[in-house]
């Protein structure tokens, strides 16, 4: 067998063996995962935030979003509320979603607000 | 003699009842169910899968529900997600925010007595993911409904995604006054345990309960059921 067919092979086996599950979008995590409580806008408005004791984050909330470092979103994303002193409602996501994939939510969370921290 | 002949041939008759009736459940899953349930696995692996999921996943229904439970339900089946199997899809601007769009959710078919049974029984004969499950992980006991609260809602958050009453708590998720009822003990421990061993793209976050919390858990979901009959 030569080289290039050997090669070949390995390729197609890599393929094969890879997990179905690539990374998705965070267009799409942040509506599959946030929007519960978040909202499809991202105004906090989501259909579980009725009966809930502290109301979900506004994500289009500039002033807010601006008083947060992209380090902090990040841990709460991938941690939960707790971890930096907020509500236990938030949850930690890490199971779910992948590092590359939180940080690709906390980009998409600053286009929201369009802010960045400090601004 | 002739005695035992009779009761032989009752004993294999009832039995071959039973076998038919399985067989015939096995027929109506694949004709009437297997459009909007996944009866062979695997779980959604992609978001987009999960999108296009319409009803639970029925490939490990035997380690998952209570037949009890099946039984009733498929003849007179109600809502358990408020938001239907994905909210994502059911949901539209409302007044004050988001709301739930009714009219995208469908009623779930009612079957007769005997089908409900039969397919029960079809049912129960599917326990994939044998090795999620460890069988007397629950110990039974009791826990205050009060207490049960407090760690569902105040310690553990999860009140955000589920109703424990009828209009109370949070409707991506299943509700869970019914839970007890619905589900097999050992399998909400596993479950909750480690939700995405089983669903891997589920939006139920993994809250990485202790072993005393999932005990706890399920005593609570007990207490409940108690007091709200579904």
């Amino acid at each position: 067998m030569n080289h290039e067919i050997i090669i070949a092979l390995l390729a197609a086996a890599a393929i094969l063996a890879a997990p179905a599950s690539g990374k998705e979008s965070a267009e799409d995590n942040y509506t599959a995962y946030c929007t519960q409580c978040h909202g499809i806008h991202g105004d906090g408005k989501g259909i579980n935030a009725r009966d809930m004791s502290v109301q979900p984050r506004d994500h289009t909330d500039a002033t807010a979003m601006s008083a947060r470092s992209d380090a902090d979103i990040f841990k709460a994303i991938k941690e939960g509320g707790v971890p930096i002193n907020k509500s236990v409602l938030m949850p930690p996501w890490g199971d779910v979603l992948t590092d590359e994939e939180i940080h690709d939510l906390v980009r998409y969370l600053r286009k929201l607000c369009q802010c960045d921290h400090g601004n | 003699m002739i005695r035992i002949k009779r009761a032989f041939a009752i004993a294999l008759l009832s039995l071959s009842a039973s076998a038919s009736w399985a067989a015939d459940g096995e027929a109506m899953l694949s004709s009437q169910c297997a459009s909007c349930h996944n009866l062979t696995g695997p779980a959604p692996a992609t978001l987009q899968a999960l999108r296009e999921r319409k009803g639970p996943d029925l490939f490990y229904a035997g380690n998952k529900y209570k037949a009890q439970w099946m039984v009733q339900w498929l003849q007179k089946p109600q809502r358990i997600r408020p938001a239907g199997m994905f909210y994502v899809n059911h949901v539209k601007d409302g007044a004050e925010g988001d709301a739930i769009d009714d009219g995208g959710l469908t009623a779930h078919p009612a079957l007769a007595a005997a089908a409900a049974q039969a397919v029960t029984d079809a049912l129960m004969q599917r326990k994939a993911r044998d090795d999620l499950i460890r069988a007397g992980a629950y110990t039974p006991g009791t826990l205050s409904k009060s207490m049960g609260e407090m760690l569902f809602d105040k310690f553990r958050g999860c009140l955000a995604c589920h109703e424990i009453e009828p209009g109370y708590g949070g409707l991506s998720g299943p509700e869970v006054y019914t839970a007890a009822a619905r589900l097999q003990e050992d399998y909400i421990v596993s479950y909750l345990r480690d939700p995405q061993a089983w669903d891997p793209k589920i939006f139920m976050p993994n809250r990485h309960l202790s072993d005393s919390d999932l005990q706890k858990f399920v005593h609570y979901f007990r207490a409940l059921g108690q007091e709200v009959k579904p």
